[in-house]
């Protein structure tokens, strides 16, 4: 499967079936600092991604100190 | 995963609240944490009209979004910081959240206002830009409401962003900030209301009710604040939510519950002192307003013209 990444902006290329929390532990993500868009939607850790699919991984935290 | 309200499939787990949810009631759950705290903390009253602090970020639009799902009448402000293309893409996201919703959008641009941008101003005055940049919207929102006749100003701060000031506030025991770090700071001497209707929601929520809503945000964080201090706090504080899910909340609202009020005596005391700033009106400890001060340290254009009988 295709895998989006940001900051900076990369695309990875990963081996299906895989579990999403699965998957955020290999790339060492932690899973309260992002969420997992496939197509306009949202997927829970538990999700089970195929080889055909397209997601990204998109970070969450922002902002200055103010 | 199951929803927990309605058992069809789960978008996504809040593990703090041990609960799933499908869009339909994520995005209800998201509205109801927002009245709650309204509610709660008396943030708004239904007559209100209210200006929403807008940076083209997943926050701020998000908060706009609820507050006109809940029936507020809620306007926005945008400025224009002047840092490059994110404040063009920042800027447009703003703009066209506006537009395709028949909502009414201020804008205040701060080179063009004000004579500066953050990034060559901030270096001018000497300033990390992070605190140039939020001096100057704290200034330029407070005169928007003033100048618009708003009653209360919201920012976008969620349940993260406190959590991090308070982990900074506290790391340094910098007790005065400790007591003006409040959900709540009502008006007075010359300042709107300030409210922050997120504190119940995180940053993960926020992401994912505006990818659900079809709201299109600037994802690209501000080149400005790489590597400050509060990213590398709510990196640390995910690192504990994430082994002991729940600690941001209670850590936040504990100090709310059992805390704030230790240190609000002191915040208080500093507020009694503040005079009219003699060149725009804004009110200050000092004669003339850090605003004022950076506005001439920005644009090396000495003193500014002292604005007479602006304010009563």
């Amino acid at each position: 499967m295709k895998v989006l990444l940001r900051n900076p902006k990369r695309e990875l290329e990963v081996d299906g079936p895989v579990r999403v929390n699965a998957l955020l532990a290999r790339l060492e993500i932690n899973r309260e600092s992002v969420i997992v868009i496939r197509g306009d939607t949202l997927v829970p850790g538990d999700a089970v991604l195929e080889d055909d699919d397209v997601v990204e991984i998109r970070p969450v935290i922002s902002g200055g100190a103010s | 995963m199951k929803c927990t309200v309605c058992k069809q499939p789960a978008i996504i787990d809040l593990r703090r609240h041990n609960a799933n949810f499908c869009v339909e009631h994520f995005l209800r759950f998201c509205r109801d944490q927002v009245a709650k705290a309204i509610k709660d903390h008396s943030m708004i009253e239904p007559s209100d009209r209210v200006l929403v602090a807008v940076s083209g970020g997943k926050d701020s639009l998000a908060v706009w979004d609820i507050l006109v799902e809940l029936g507020y009448q809620a306007d926005g402000l945008y400025i224009g910081l002047g840092i490059g293309e994110y404040s063009e893409s920042s800027g447009e996201l703003a703009r066209a959240f506006a537009r395709e919703r028949g909502l009414h959008l201020n804008e205040v641009d701060l080179p063009g206002d004000h004579g500066f941008d953050i990034p060559s101003g901030s270096k001018a005055a000497r300033r990390v830009p992070c605190s140039a940049c939020g001096l100057s919207k704290r200034h330029i929102f407070d005169e928007a409401a003033r100048t618009g006749g708003y009653d209360v100003v919201v920012t976008g701060h969620n349940l993260d962003d406190e959590a991090a000031v308070l982990f900074g506030n506290v790391l340094r025991w910098q007790t005065d900030y400790l007591g003006r770090q409040l959900p709540v700071l009502p008006a007075r001497h010359g300042f709107p209301r300030k409210v922050k209707p997120l504190i119940r929601l995180g940053e993960r929520e926020m992401a994912a009710y505006c990818v659900l809503r079809g709201i299109d945000y600037i994802v690209e964080e501000c080149p400005m604040a790489e590597g400050n201090r509060h990213l590398g706090y709510k990196e640390a504080l995910n690192a504990i939510e994430a082994a002991s899910p729940g600690s941001k909340h209670d850590f936040y609202h504990g100090f709310l519950a059992r805390a704030s009020a230790r240190f609000t005596p002191q915040a208080e005391a500093e507020q009694e002192g503040l005079e009219p700033c003699a060149r725009c009106g804004a009110p200050t400890p000092g004669e003339v307003c850090a605003f004022c001060k950076l506005v001439e340290r920005a644009t090396g254009s000495g003193a500014v013209p002292v604005s007479l009988g602006r304010r009563g």
